[in-house]
């Protein structure tokens, strides 16, 4: 028998098998969940279609039959290295093992970052008492219209524009902000540096202005709902940022690029709780601060209630996992 | 191994090459999805308008129900799709891309967060420049949010999936090798799209390899429906060629 034709009834013969493979893949692509059978028989399946591909590569290394095995043996490849949805117990996971465990990574930086805002809000407040003609490199015109004039840019602002779409605008920028934070990291981290050091230099210079006018208290009466977390979570979203960089500069696994993956990974989770927390902060800023109708007491409560609550998620206390040791032996 | 395929071990011994997307591909993807998310905003905003009267106004309560649908529909029509369809779109699913790992395995949700995160910086200056210079610079063709999350874009190669479909009754009603048997059958595919000239030339020189004894002339005679009868038979014929591709 020629080669040619051993390898047309090698085709025959296993064909059959192919094309349950293709069918059963398709199969299990389309669902979310497989049978102990289903999932042995694809593994099975798997094992087979390896000794067929290895055949074809060897026997017909160009042919579309060989493309074919290959594209069905990387589908299925796909389907058996798929990660279990575990729905629930991964969102729970994550509140109570990755996030705790992302802040601890990040503590001192989170720190760090908090002192650079400090520093660069002590500088913006110095320039602007020392040289008040540099505000407009911080603050927009109408803000410095409003302020001389004796009110905050903030009051009044629910009677031009519904707390909803206030909520909705803070949030989205706030997000936009941290998530630029995080993802600024990229530059070595100075890119983070740079965006933390100008938003403490900002609202440094801010509050020198409304300083000048007798405004102050106001402005801490209006930031102080909201404050406390936003600026802790634009701290954090920094940390995470400056981690980044640094898993460039100093790589901790075989490459750079190794190094970066994992890290974006570690601290993904702790962005997506900052960009929650976000979306709360957005929300007291849109309803709660622009209301002259909350008492300074309830808004100090709230402030610090979220804070409260933001710093009992991030440290792991809000969602505590029962070791799964004394679950299985309690159940 | 070329830049545009990766290996990737496996548990059996026998690894998986993958086929990277270059960034024509990936731009093409990109280019119809960016024109579904911006028709699916439009119309959005235009049905809120026309059908129900609601105010395009952002500074308007309304604008919750108009404004922000459509402002959902464009920003996160990539997240929300691609983890809805594993790591495809409607656009990549046109270019024939698929969003994979570095262990060729499924994405995962997380790393398809980052991954959109990171257009952000991919988008900058304007265009997707960084993100287009980084898939021509790096190893598997990758833009940064791809490094971030570890995952790459590969061909889906349904097309060669397909033909495993046909090849068990080709290789049974055929003696022609597997090589020639394959080429013939995508000539006798494409017949009707090729043009006539260009598929007569092909057929010609096909019969010319596959039969030793048809004489040039004899085949430069046979009319456009006899080339594809006698490529048929090939397909079909239980004798085997005098001489084979």
């Amino acid at each position: 028998m020629s080669e040619g034709s051993q390898i047309r009834q090698w085709i025959i013969a296993r064909a059959g098998t192919w094309r349950a493979v293709v069918q059963n893949t398709a199969l299990l692509r389309s669902r979310r969940h497989a049978t102990v059978q289903e999932a042995l028989t694809a593994v099975e399946s798997y094992r087979a279609l390896a000794r067929d591909l290895a055949t074809a590569r060897r026997v017909a290394p160009n042919s579309r039959t060989t493309a074919g095995l290959e594209s069905l043996y990387g589908q299925l490849h796909g389907v058996i290295n798929r990660r279990p949805r575990a729905g629930i117990a991964a969102f729970r996971s994550l509140l109570s093992v990755d996030v705790p465990r992302a802040v601890r990574e990040l503590r001192a930086r989170i720190l760090s970052m908090a002192l650079l805002m400090g520093i660069s809000a002590l500088a913006g407040w110095w320039l602007i008492e020392t040289f008040p003609t540099l505000i407009g490199l911080f603050a927009s015109d109408d803000m410095i219209e409003h302020v001389e004039q004796g009110h905050l840019w903030t009051e009044g602002i629910i009677n031009i524009m519904p707390s909803s779409i206030l909520s909705v605008s803070i949030l989205a920028n706030n997000i936009v902000v941290s998530v630029l934070a995080f993802c600024a990291g990229i530059f070595l981290g100075l890119g983070t540096l740079y965006l933390i050091a100008m938003n403490g230099l900002m609202l440094g210079a801010a509050f020198a202005l409304v300083h000048q006018h007798g405004l102050a208290r106001a402005l801490f009466e209006f930031i102080i709902a909201h404050g406390p977390v936003e600026l802790s979570v634009i701290c954090i979203a920094g940390a995470t940022g400056v981690a980044l960089g640094e898993s460039i500069i100093r790589p901790t696994l075989d490459s750079r690029r190794d190094s970066f993956q994992a890290c974006a990974h570690r601290v993904a989770p702790l962005l997506l709780l900052c960009a929650v927390l976000l979306v709360g902060c957005g929300f007291i800023e849109g309803f709660v601060s622009p209301d002259p109708t909350f008492p300074i007491a309830s808004r100090i409560t709230i402030g610090f209630g979220y804070w409260l609550i933001m710093w009992a998620l991030l440290t792991g206390r809000l969602f505590v996992e029962r070791p799964l040791l004394r679950r299985a032996v309690g159940a | 191994m070329t830049d545009d395929q990766l290996t990737v071990h496996s548990v059996t011994g026998v690894d998986l090459t993958l086929s990277i997307a270059g960034p024509g591909t990936r731009s093409y993807a990109f280019v119809v999805d960016w024109h579904i998310r911006l028709l699916l905003a439009c119309a959005w905003l235009l049905a809120a308008y026309y059908l129900f009267n609601m105010p395009l106004k952002l500074k308007t309560a309304g604008a919750l129900v108009s404004v922000l649908p459509a402002a959902i529909i464009y920003f996160l029509y990539h997240p929300i799709l691609e983890v809805a369809m594993q790591g495809r779109t409607p656009g990549k699913r046109m270019a024939g891309v698929r969003i994979l790992s570095r262990d060729g395995g499924p994405p995962s949700v997380t790393a398809l967060l980052i991954r959109n995160i990171f257009r952000l910086i991919d988008s900058l200056p304007a265009t997707y420049m960084i993100g287009l210079v980084t898939c021509f610079m790096t190893a598997n063709r990758v833009r940064i949010g791809d490094m971030a999350a570890g995952t790459l874009l590969v061909l889906d190669n349904t097309a060669a999936e397909k033909s495993l479909a046909r090849i068990e009754a080709l290789a049974a009603g055929s003696q022609l090798p597997l090589d020639a048997l394959e080429l013939v059958d995508q000539v006798l595919q494409r017949w009707e799209s090729l043009e006539t000239d260009s598929r007569a030339r092909i057929a010609r020189a096909l019969l010319g390899r596959l039969e030793a004894s048809a004489e040039p002339p004899a085949l430069a005679a046979l009319s456009d429906s006899d080339l594809r009868a006698k490529l048929q038979s090939h397909l079909s014929s239980r004798e085997p060629a005098a001489s084979h591709v």
